[in-house]
């Protein structure tokens, strides 16, 4: 077996080539998997990493795609960096829709151009609630966030659940559960752009999204903020040391985390759907995570990661349709991806020794 | 009429104690593995793919059980050999092992099996009040003793002493001279196992096919019984089976026409799970606290 030694430098070129490194890996996985299955290879690589980005209306839906994991996965960085394991964003993302759909749906004629900017905020204190309750109970009785946030998921989608079966289900859905549409001043619409036209479902929620990973990347670069984030995650006594509240600190990043989500969530719903429904989030809450580890937490970074993650959503839709490649196939890739990543981090801050002393104890 | 639904409540809580008294076991050992979801298709769809073509419910359960320790040794290959992070390793585990299991079911949906028969003889069933007790299959009878063997070995050997000490100061096991990575090794391998006799136990038994994903949640649950049960192992069954009846009393609910929304139901075994955690922080008792080195990992030559 072999033994890890904590490294004093991580040298530059382990930094840039995880990424790299990891998705190249998983590729040659998914070659290994497709040629088990009994698929050409070529093609379905073909499908599900070219065909998504053959045209300019499916890059523009591949943004559409990542927007929600781009801002999901913008707050997650913050929380994790910060050594805070907040991982119900998926919660979080459905009690933001949530409260977003309320303020739409008890407004179901008003021409106020308002409401859209109203149903952010609302949004971002649903999702902030939903996550202070994991980052209050672990600031002051130091329960396990890990585990509260993640059983408030479930607890959040039950709840969406039987709003959009019971008291909010519109009486003209045919007893789907569905609620009414809301108002056209609560809805997000696609960018128009002059001469050119729409180009796929691009909205304007995608270019919130990159605001909030460019202006995070800023936050965590220049400003005090950033420091303090940086801080609190690197070394416990630094952080006492230095002034800052520990924590004011947790609770802060687990409502912006929880924020963010939220107003994903209502984004998706705005842009997209109209209308609250059962499900509203296909895992983005759990998918982001990927997405923050692959970007290295770097705000800026999970831009290019959202998108990747995306591509391989919709490439997982592409194969399927073209070869009939059961959709899951895109879960084997991500867990994958995810593995190599972690395998990667761990090979970025530790060195790997094969050798060890006679009585079994680690080399050092 | 109530036997048989005292029997389908018993029958739901099987799968819960499987999976929560391997991961307690995993827990206490300091490891914290959020691939249970993942661990136990892995389990079913193997259990289900070697029944149906073995005709060997034996053989299925023994793939079942295997299946799952190699998924916790892709677990342990990264937590353990590489020390990575519990949380996104569990998460990755759950990801991969969802798509790898409907991967490999895809051909076998819509393909039926018979599940395990009864241990005792079928008119067992007819006695008053204990019939539904005696209506059970082998492998529900085992996860008892299970639970009871995992309560000795935690508490009564010296094992147990050295694995709940890796679970609460690595540091200091590894400095009386015990194998801390060996230990949580064993720990999640027993883990896989349980996880996978867990979802073998759904195609044999609940439902004699296979369908994607079709442990619906049941692994969260059962992480979430394991905190529920404050890491206490005979608490489990309690735990289970008070999660078995809402589970069954929302199906119950909304075949006669319940005010009870089935939602809230389904939602108490979580709400309940963070009651208990926010109790145990309050009162502070470190016998019934989270193993304090939970998700630390460990490196020998720090």
């Amino acid at each position: 077996m072999f033994y890890l030694t904590l490294r004093k430098e991580t040298p530059l070129i382990f930094r840039v080539s995880v990424p790299i490194a990891s998705i190249l890996l998983t590729i040659i996985f998914g070659i290994f998997i497709f040629s088990v299955l009994g698929y050409d290879p070529g093609k379905a690589l073909y499908y599900f990493f070219i065909s998504p980005l053959s045209r300019i209306d499916r890059i523009a839906d591949l943004f559409v795609k990542a927007c929600p994991l781009m801002i999901v996965g913008t707050g997650l960085v913050l929380c994790f960096r910060a050594n805070i394991w907040n991982i119900g964003a998926e919660g979080q993302l459905i009690m933001g829709a949530v409260f977003a759909g309320g303020l739409a749906l008890s407004f179901p004629d008003t021409l106020n151009i308002w409401l859209l900017p109203a149903m952010a905020v609302l949004s971002f204190l649903g999702g902030g609630l939903w996550a202070f309750l994991p980052a209050v109970l672990k600031v002051r009785l130091r329960t396990n966030e890990i585990l509260v946030s993640l059983m408030l998921t479930y607890v959040a989608s039950l709840f969406l659940d039987w709003l959009v079966r019971g008291p909010w289900r519109s009486p003209t859905s045919f007893g789907f559960p569905l609620t009414n549409y809301y108002p056209d001043v609560g809805l997000i619409s696609k960018i128009d752009f002059p001469g050119i036209g729409t180009i796929g479902q691009l909205h304007w929620g995608v270019f919130i999204a990159l605001l909030v990973c460019l202006l995070f990347w800023f936050m965590m670069q220049k400003t005090v903020f950033g420091f303090q984030v940086k801080l609190v995650g690197d070394s416990d006594k630094a952080f006492r040391y230095s002034g800052f509240n520990e924590s004011k600190t947790t609770m802060m990043l687990f409502i912006i985390s929880g924020g963010l989500a939220g107003l994903a969530g209502m984004i998706e719903v705005s842009a997209n759907m109209g209308q609250l429904q059962p499900n509203i989030s296909f895992g983005y809450g759990f998918t982001a995570i990927i997405v923050a580890f692959l970007a290295r937490l770097n705000p800026a970074a999970v831009i290019l990661a959202g998108l990747l993650i995306a591509l391989i959503e919709m490439g997982g839709d592409s194969a399927q349709i073209a070869l009939a490649i059961p959709k899951v196939v895109t879960g084997v890739f991500k867990g994958i991806l995810l593995f190599f990543l972690l395998a990667g981090e761990t090979l970025t801050k530790y060195q790997i020794n094969f050798k060890y002393s006679k009585r079994g104890v680690p080399y050092d | 009429m109530i036997d048989a639904l005292i029997l389908t409540i018993l029958m739901t809580s099987v799968p819960l104690v499987l999976a929560a008294t391997g991961e307690l076991v995993v827990e206490r050992s300091g490891v914290l593995n959020l691939g249970l979801e993942g661990m136990m298709l892995m389990g079913a769809v193997s259990a289900f793919s070697f029944t149906y073509a073995t005709g060997s419910l034996f053989i299925g359960l023994l793939a079942g059980i295997i299946s799952g320790a190699v998924t916790a040794a892709i677990f342990g290959f990264f937590v353990l050999g590489l020390a990575t992070n519990q949380v996104a390793t569990g998460l990755a585990l759950t990801i991969f092992g969802t798509g790898l299991s409907g991967l490999i079911g895809a051909d076998f949906v819509g393909n039926a099996i018979t599940g395990l028969p009864t241990l005792f003889p079928k008119h067992f069933g007819d006695i008053p009040f204990i019939g539904a007790f005696l209506s059970l299959d082998i492998v529900a009878y085992s996860s008892v003793i299970i639970v009871f063997l995992v309560w000795v070995f935690l508490f009564k050997t010296k094992t147990g002493l050295i694995l709940r000490a890796s679970g609460i100061s690595h540091d200091s096991a590894h400095s009386l001279g015990y194998s801390v990575l060996k230990v949580r090794w064993c720990a999640v391998l027993f883990g896989g196992m349980m996880a996978g006799l867990s979802g073998a136990y759904l195609p044999l038994m609940l439902t004699p096919h296979w369908s994607e994903g079709m442990t619906s949640g049941r692994g969260w649950i059962a992480l979430a019984l394991v905190v529920f049960a404050s890491w206490m192992p005979s608490r489990i069954i309690y735990g289970a089976i008070l999660f078995g009846t809402i589970t069954i009393m929302q199906l119950a609910g909304q075949a006669r026409g319940w005010t009870i929304p089935p939602q809230l139901l389904s939602s108490l075994p979580y709400l309940a799970t963070i009651l208990v955690l926010v109790l145990i922080s309050i009162r502070g008792s470190a016998k019934h606290a989270a193993p304090s080195n939970l998700t630390i990992p460990f490196i020998s030559s720090k």
